[in-house]
């Protein structure tokens, strides 16, 4: 056997010593590409947190002799309007600015809201199983059948229109998807032998859900809030559209963008700068959360 | 290439990834096979047997391999010579499964889901020989004739699912066999199959590649089935080959030191005869030790009936039960091993999960030390744990992913709230070096450590409360022969120093013998047979414990070759 395990057992590499700080790893296993997407993320935050200071103009202010002029460097600037102005005017930085502010606030809080209620009640309905499991189920599936904008109708008949509402309405709509897919990783993780093995142990239930079966489900939920991320501001809009949403003179990505629709053949920049930003902040939102999911995982290195 | 070759492989060197990452899985083979000549190819987990096998079919590349230098020449039936490693696709179409067909390792994943197993070996003889339907089907009928499934005009109509996994193995057989192929690669074609058919299935490859004159390529790592199998050896180790023989001069006289220590890592059935106890590989049989004598056992399972319900319908009418363990019993003393061997399916990992109550018992009693564990409350149960542990089969799977290996050693400990702190540290370090891992050890996440350091990581854990009894379900099965020695070694030494008890339920009964002072056999759920490893071994009194005994591939070329025909009648395949 000496021989065996000479000839055989595998050599090792040197290890590290200590653990680094999550934050510290996050970091470490970021490219240049990533940490410059990092910062521009960062840069978007605090311009849109800080809208009200740096707009130079006041968003809804109308100004009618300066109607539809194009952004700097187009024949036709005038020069005070660094991104333009829409048909009534009003300057298109300051309105993307605010609008920012705005959408982000709805989107973040929105996405957290459904990233939240989804995910507890996924997992109560993978770990938990039985009737009440299934019930949860039930009401997954006659969410998915009933068309949000209807469910958004009556909430804010009922409850009136203002942005609380708003954003807790859109947060409702998207927790389905993460109920349905943390369900069932909760359910494949669950029966993974090394789960088996802490419930061997003596671990309770919250020792498993926690330590065991949770951290090992974060991959999908990070792909799905990063997936549903771009797809809520959109629902805003839509909702702005119908009437529910933020109400006009108010900015928002998604209405500006749904309002220079009609001007997109004359003066198409109306639409065309909010809908840069979004897609600006989406890109950011997918390539933090590809990041993120690789990072987490321990096994790619 | 020389005249009487059929397939000659010279200077192959293959490697997978790109640039900086490329890796050579394969580096300078050379070996050639005769037509009709059976040539085994073998080694562990990471040799590049099975990527060579699929080289030889022009599968590298669908593998994501490239072959960097060397040939493959294959003598087609035109006596043309075609280098395989260069042929075009349209070539390797025409060849793969006509000249040259493969069996694969896992029979369910070969066979198409959603086709009838009669419609896919019509559809190779069409496909190849142009036949039309009927005539195809026709065929198709005799060649499952041909591999001795039972009820052939039924089974013609089934879908794989509906198959069992010797059945399905046996249409893959048939369907490789449909064009009469001069070379038949066959990649670990029994592994996944209980050892019963297993040695049915050995059986019908060699008479069929007799009857037809058929070359096999044979890839595995199982030294028995070599013996059994082979006329000519190719040892690989780390995609270099190491040593190639006749097969009774490899066993008799390997040349090479990795050889003779695969070898003496093989668990020889009947090698343990006239010795009292569990011995270690390597070691003299006067060290083996019989089971300490206590009055009292440690574990007393009573009648335990373990059911799982068949629901159907709408409503979900209950219709019947699986009876997955029904009405065994058995018991285990202080320091000594009772090992549970049997098919799969056969209720042994069912028993052990019911006695730590994994699986819910529908009745019967579990007496750990004279108390009903199954009648435990749940605070009352947590606390039992401490005596009882598992070790798992797939210690990747067993070991959390998220979690560096100090935490899953401690994890026990941190549950029981037994050490804190420093302490914990210590007892961690304690255990890994009990196990043969070091203290550096302890900060590496479990894709860091190979399948042997996990499984020991796994003992450790288990280890880790001081229990009196470990359930050890098929914890060597996945391991490649020389880590499983080690690992066996292990846990023999850990049952001799901490006079630890052992539920050791295995498939294996190579493994068994050596680490059993007594042994149960279990067969559809029940116990059917039960005594000293000697008896059971030695003077089995049950046809089916002899059949199990009988079909298990001896390591020894010059015993000659098993013969089925007695297990035929016993087993239905």
């Amino acid at each position: 056997m000496t021989e065996l395990t000479a000839t055989i057992a595998p050599t090792l590499a040197p290890t590290r010593k200590g653990k680094p700080s999550l934050f510290a790893t996050l970091w470490s296993r970021a490219n240049l590409f990533t940490r410059i997407n990092l910062g521009a993320f960062a840069l978007v935050l605090i311009v849109a947190a800080t809208a009200h200071w740096i707009a130079p103009f006041d968003p809804d202010a109308q100004k009618l002799l300066a109607r539809l002029k194009p952004p700097m460097g187009f024949a036709g600037a005038n020069g005070t309007n660094i991104l333009g102005t829409d048909q009534l005017g009003r300057d298109l930085l300051s309105r993307t600015l605010h609008g920012l502010q705005l959408t982000m606030a709805i989107a973040l809080i929105g996405s957290l809201i459904s990233l939240v209620l989804g995910t507890t009640l996924g997992v109560v309905a993978g770990y938990a199983r039985g009737w009440f499991g299934g019930f949860i189920m039930a009401v997954v599936d006659i969410q998915l059948a009933i068309p949000f904008t209807l469910i958004a109708l009556v909430v804010i008949a009922v409850f009136g229109n203002s942005l609380p509402v708003l954003i807790i309405t859109i947060g409702l709509a998207g927790w389905e998807v993460y109920a349905r897919i943390v369900r069932a990783q909760v359910l494949a993780t669950s029966r993974m032998p090394f789960v088996e093995a802490a419930v061997a142990a003596g671990a309770k239930h919250d020792r498993i859900l926690f330590k065991h079966i949770l951290p090992n489900i974060v991959s999908p939920i990070i792909v799905v809030w990063t997936m549903t991320f771009s797809a809520l501001i959109l629902a805003e809009s839509s909702l702005s559209f119908l009437g529910l949403g933020v109400q006009p003179p108010t900015a928002t990505l998604g209405s500006m963008v749904g309002l220079g629709r009609d001007y997109l053949a004359s003066t198409p920049w109306i639409a065309l700068v909010p809908a840069i930003a979004i897609m600006f902040v989406s890109l950011q939102v997918l390539l933090i959360g590809d990041w993120l999911r690789d990072a987490l995982d321990i096994r790619l290195k | 290439m020389s005249a009487n070759a059929l397939l000659v492989i010279e200077n192959l060197s293959i490697s997978f990834g790109r640039g900086d990452k490329a890796r050579r899985v394969v580096e300078g083979l050379d070996f050639s096979v005769a037509p009709g000549e059976c040539v085994a190819v073998v080694g562990e987990s990471g040799s590049g047997k099975s990527v060579t096998a699929f080289s030889v079919l022009g599968l590298t590349g669908f593998n994501g391999g490239t072959i960097e230098t060397g040939s493959i020449n294959f003598r087609r039936r035109d006596g043309s010579v075609v280098d395989l490693a260069r042929a075009d696709e349209r070539l390797m179409q025409s060849s793969r499964g006509d000249e040259i067909a493969m069996v694969f390792q896992e029979p369910m994943t070969a066979l198409n889901p959603v086709f009838t197993v009669g419609e896919q070996i019509a559809e190779v003889l069409r496909q190849h020989r142009g036949m039309d339907r009927q005539q195809a089907a026709a065929r198709a009928l005799e060649l499952i004739t041909r591999v001795q499934i039972s009820d052939p005009a039924r089974r013609f109509t089934q879908y794989p699912h509906e198959l069992s996994g010797g059945m399905r193995q046996r249409v893959v057989i048939a369907m490789a066999l449909a064009c009469s192929p001069r070379l038949l690669v066959a990649d670990e074609p029994t592994t996944a199959l209980d050892v019963t058919i297993q040695a049915q299935v050995l059986d019908l490859m060699r008479d069929l590649a007799r009857e037809e004159g058929m070359a096999l390529l044979f890839i595995t790592h199982d030294m028995g089935v070599v013996a059994e199998m082979a006329d000519r050896v190719v040892v690989m180790r780390k995609g270099r080959k190491v040593e190639e023989q006749a097969v009774a001069k490899l066993f008799a006289q390997p040349r090479e030191t990795y050889t003779r220590a695969l070898l003496n890592a093989v668990p020889k059935l009947g090698s343990m005869a006239g010795t009292v106890g569990p011995l270690a590989f390597g070691a003299d049989p006067k060290t083996a030790r019989p089971a300490p004598t206590v009055n009292a056992p440690l574990l007393e399972v009573k009648n335990l009936s373990t059911w799982f319900p068949i629901y159907k319908g709408l409503l979900k009418r209950h219709v019947g039960d699986v009876k997955a363990v029904d009405d065994v019993s058995f018991s285990i003393g202080r320091g000594e091993t009772l090992s549970l061997v049997g098919e799969s399916g056969s209720g042994k990992s069912t028993t052990g999960r019911s006695i730590l109550r994994l699986a819910k018992p529908h009745a019967g009693q579990v007496l750990l030390e004279g108390q009903d564990v199954l009648k435990l409350d749940r605070e009352a149960m947590r606390a039992k744990r401490r005596d009882m542990q598992i070790v798992f089969q797939d210690p990747y799977a067993a070991l959390d992913p998220r979690l560096d290996a100090f935490e899953q050693i401690v994890e026990p400990l941190v549950i029981h709230g037994v050490d804190k702190g420093s302490a914990l540290r210590d007892r961690a370090v304690e255990l890994v070096r009990r196990v043969g891992l070091e203290e550096e050890h302890l900060d590496r996440y479990p894709h860091e450590f190979s399948g042997g350091q996990r499984q020991r990581l796994c003992i450790a854990r288990a280890l880790s409360l001081s229990p009196k009894l470990i359930i050890a379900d098929e914890s060597v099965s996945a391991l490649d022969v020389s880590i499983q020695a080690q690992v066996v070694n292990l846990l023999i030494e850990l049952q001799q120093e901490l006079g630890l008890s052992y539920l050791f339920i295995s498939h294996d009964m190579g493994v068994v013998e050596r680490i059993s002072h007594r042994v149960a056999v279990m067969q559809y759920g029940r116990i059917v047979e039960m005594g000293t490893r000697a008896q059971i071994f030695e003077a089995p009194s049950q046809a089916y414990t002899r059949a199990l005994i009988a079909a298990v591939p001896v390591a020894d070329p010059t015993r000659g070759h098993y013969q089925s025909t007695k297990t035929k009648e016993l087993i239905p395949a």
